[in-house]
């Protein structure tokens, strides 16, 4: 098992120095460019990692003062409120209050608020400013503002706040150097805004307050901005890590509700009505609207990407468009590296005398970093389209066009673009899904994900058609068809597993569609990039010393015990521990019309499912390489079972596809589903139920197809 | 009216919600409370979820939620 990453704490007391500079902590609303401006503040001194207990990302940097002094932000992520309704926003409200043992209560706060949406960022706001920390609040996209007729008096809600309030454009640095003046302040003023409680919970709210600070040994203003909080949001998402309330408060907690409950009132919705009418008095003093606009370059946009016939054009087009790139752009360097690395095995062989270490360096090590750097260029595309969606604000349209369809297996629209990844590799697709709220249609969406066809079944689907079909007897299309088919299959059992999973064991509410339809925005490259590189790596680290270790594995079982000398590849194969395990497992696959050498082929697809087919180019000792499969075919066709029988009839070679539809042999998958669950429960419940039905299928398909007389 | 009945295009305040769960209660903290104004910008391809405009952005709901959100229609301008 590999530890979660982790991040080093920031550097605190022990740094030399008459005062430590303080931690700002970075938080905003989703879309309102929070990245963007993290980037800028710290440039590539970032760290990225989860916190522990929990999949939602950390993201630490380093800013530097005028002076050169560095400062320590860490960006939170994006929320709309603190009463968390997911995660994210739950990680967000903890760090503030000071309730994660991993990460310090910050000292000081960076708002960053949406100029063009000012009213609703305000909200998220209103309760930091409640905290009783220092803040700055960054009134960002200040240029949007403007385009869309809306003068934003600067000083005047400076003045309404009482906190710092620099204007800014984190897109193209304008305001960076004001914020890190205000940073690098010695002192911060603390607001003097001032909002009326309700009334009626002001003594809930008293009550609370005085226990927090007495039994959670929290300080007053911090304990009555959690009481607030705790009565807007009774059932408040928790998340791993985090300290939990006292049973005190708790009592009181309860006790109140069910007053309010019996009583009928709703007093969570007062108490946002009530900041509404106080942001309500702040928004008119400070926006000054210029007339009306017409509409907006993105209303125009969204007239045609949302609409009922264009929309769907649009959203296929730029799928195509992602699939296209994916599967023929990505060929060039995956050629180029595939050539490298043979070039480089070819070299140690030239160079070293022959031997084990020889062979474990060049087929163990050297095939194992191979086939980890060749997926590489289709990850980095899948990636940069996904951080390309997100960041122009197209990944909202494609969620809102395709709820309606997702709703009918009780999940919602943001599963889409992760199980569309998964097409492609299901691990980017995996990492998507950090992008859906609701903690269960995220696990519903990881658990089905590797059913979708990945493009590492793609050459072992491509070698059983040929050998299923010979190709100069059967229509293209009749292989085409084929082809589809499995395609059809792996979508069918991932949506059928969805709607299984949704009403059985990951049973919950219907899951809501309270989405942002941010106004489309042209992407900075560089946000773009990192975000990719940030995954990558992340790839490279998870999956790669996965399939690097499984490779040197395979490796060594397949080459030891030793053969006597001379004896031909097949040879040792069939002797050596891997032929063994497949002689293990043959009784156990024999019902699916599979022999021990095809038992082989499955083991070795735990690396890769791609790799199944040079086993079977090693196993059948055919001489064959990517561009050409016609030897590997022609040996597979002459295979024989002991008693003579035809081992590959069409048969099974159509089983075998069903098999490779359903199971889950991908290792770097499992070890990037325990990262994002978190557990091991879920991969091996994963690895169980997909390989379960995959035999149950295969079982059914080959015996059905035998007393039919096909086999 | 209820708001998942507000045609397309036509503008409406916020009377009231027949409903106070987790779901109604995050609506108004994205700002969707009695007195505010909306407009029904259109409904997914597929007619389910709606967007809707109010303060100066655009939101998704689904009808589903819609149906609880009991809105009056503005005077046409």
């Amino acid at each position: 098992m590999i530890p979660a990453p982790h991040i080093t704490r920031a550097p605190g007391g022990g740094v030399a120095g008459p005062a430590r500079l303080p931690t700002y902590a970075l938080v905003g609303n989703p879309n309102c460019g929070k990245s963007t401006l993290f980037n800028a503040l710290t440039g590539l001194k970032q760290k990225v990692g989860n916190y522990p207990g929990v999949t939602v990302e950390k993201k630490v940097g380093t800013a530097y003062t005028q002076h050169g002094q560095p400062i320590t932000v860490i960006d939170l992520p994006g929320a709309y409120s603190l009463a968390a309704r997911s995660p994210d926003e739950a990680v967000t409200r903890d760090v503030l209050l000071g309730r994660r043992g991993d990460t310090a209560m910050p000292d000081r706060i960076l708002c960053i608020v949406d100029a063009t949406n000012l009213e609703r960022n305000l909200y998220l706001l209103h309760q930091i400013l409640d905290l009783g920390r220092p803040v700055i609040v960054v009134l960002n996209m200040m240029d949007l503002a403007v385009k869309a007729g809306l003068n934003i008096r600067v000083a005047r809600l400076e003045h309404e706040l009482g906190v710092p309030v620099i204007a800014c454009e984190a897109v193209n640095g304008k305001g960076i150097i004001d914020l890190k003046l205000a940073m690098s302040r010695a002192d911060l003023p603390l607001s003097r805004h001032a909002w009326d409680v309700p009334a009626p919970i002001a003594p809930a709210v008293a009550e609370l307050q005085a226990s927090l600070t007495a039994s959670d040994g929290k300080p007053p203003l911090i304990a009555r901005a959690e009481a607030l909080l705790l009565l807007t949001d009774p059932d408040s998402v928790r998340v791993a890590g985090s300290t939990p309330l006292s049973a005190r408060t708790h009592d009181i907690l309860r006790g109140w509700q069910e007053r309010w409950h019996a009583q009928g009132t709703d007093w969570a919705g007062t108490l946002v009505n009530s900041r509404y009418e106080a942001i309500g008095l702040i928004a008119a003093e400070v926006v000054l609207r210029q007339g009306t606009t017409g509409p907006t370059p993105s209303d125009k946009i969204d007239a045609v990407a949302t609409h009922p016939v264009w929309g769907w054009l649009t959203l296929g087009a730029i799928m195509t468009l992602l699939f296209f790139s994916i599967f023929t752009l990505a060929e060039f360097p995956m050629n180029f590296i595939d050539d490298q690395i043979a070039g480089l095995a070819n070299q140690v062989k030239d160079t070293m005398p022959a031997g084990d270490l020889r062979d474990l360096i060049t087929d163990g090590a050297i095939a194992g970093v191979g086939g980890v750097v060749i997926f590489l260029p289709q990850i980095l595309i899948l990636f940069f389209f996904i951080g390309l969606l997100e960041s122009t604000g197209y990944m909202a349209r494609a969620a809102f066009i395709m709820d309606r369809l997702m709703s009918r297996v009780g999940l919602n629209g943001k599963s889409f673009i992760p199980l569309l990844s998964s097409y492609a590799c299901a691990i980017p697709g995996i990492m998507a899904t950090r992008t859906i709220e609701d903690h269960k249609d995220r696990l519903v969406t990881i658990l089905v994900a590797p059913l979708m066809s990945c493009s590492a079944r793609l050459p072992v689907y491509l070698l059983m058609i040929a050998a299923l079909v010979p190709g100069e007897r059967v229509p293209v299309a009749t292989k085409v068809g084929i082809m589809l088919l499995m395609y059809f299959l792996g979508t069918f059992g991932a949506f059928g597993f969805a709607w299984l999973f949704k009403r059985t064991l990951l049973k919950g509410e219907p899951p809501i569609m309270i989405m942002e339809l941010p106004p489309y925005r042209i992407p900075g490259f560089k946000d773009v990039t990192l975000h990719m590189l940030e995954r990558a790596w992340i790839f490279l680290r998870r999956a790669g010393t996965v399939i690097l270790g499984i490779s040197i594995l395979l490796w060594f079982l397949s080459a030891y015990p030793k053969a006597p000398a001379g004896a031909p590849p097949q040879a040792q194969l069939a002797q050596s521990f891997a032929g063994r395990a497949g002689h293990a497992l043959e009784p156990a696959i024999k019902p699916l019309g599979f022999d021990w050498q095809i038992g082989i082929g499955l083991i070795s697809s735990f690396a890769a499912r791609e790799v199944f087919v040079s086993t079977m180019g090693v196993v059948f000792n055919a001489e064959s390489d990517d561009q050409d499969t016609a030897p590997l075919r022609q040996a597979l066709l002459e295979a024989r079972w002991p008693d003579g029988r035809v081992l590959f009839t069409p048969l099974v070679c159509f089983t075998l596809m069903i098999f490779y539809v359903f199971a889950m042999q991908c290792i770097s998958t499992i070890a990037v589903v325990r990262r994002e669950t978190n557990s091991w429960r879920w991969p091996l419940f994963q690895i169980g139920y997909m390989t379960g039905t995959a035999w149950v299928l295969s079982f059914i398909v080959y015996q059905s197809g035998r007393a039919l007389g096909l086999g | 009216m209820k708001l998942s009945e507000l045609p397309v295009g036509a503008s409406a305040v916020v009377r009231e919600f027949l409903n106070s769960g987790a779901a109604f209660i995050r609506l108004r903290e994205m700002g969707l409370l009695a007195g505010t104004p909306v407009t029904l910008i259109r409904a997914a391809p597929m007619g389910d979820p709606l967007e809707i405009k109010l303060r100066g952005y655009h939101l998704t709901l689904r009808k589903s939620e819609a149906e609880h959100v009991i809105v009056e229609l503005a005077a046409p301008k």
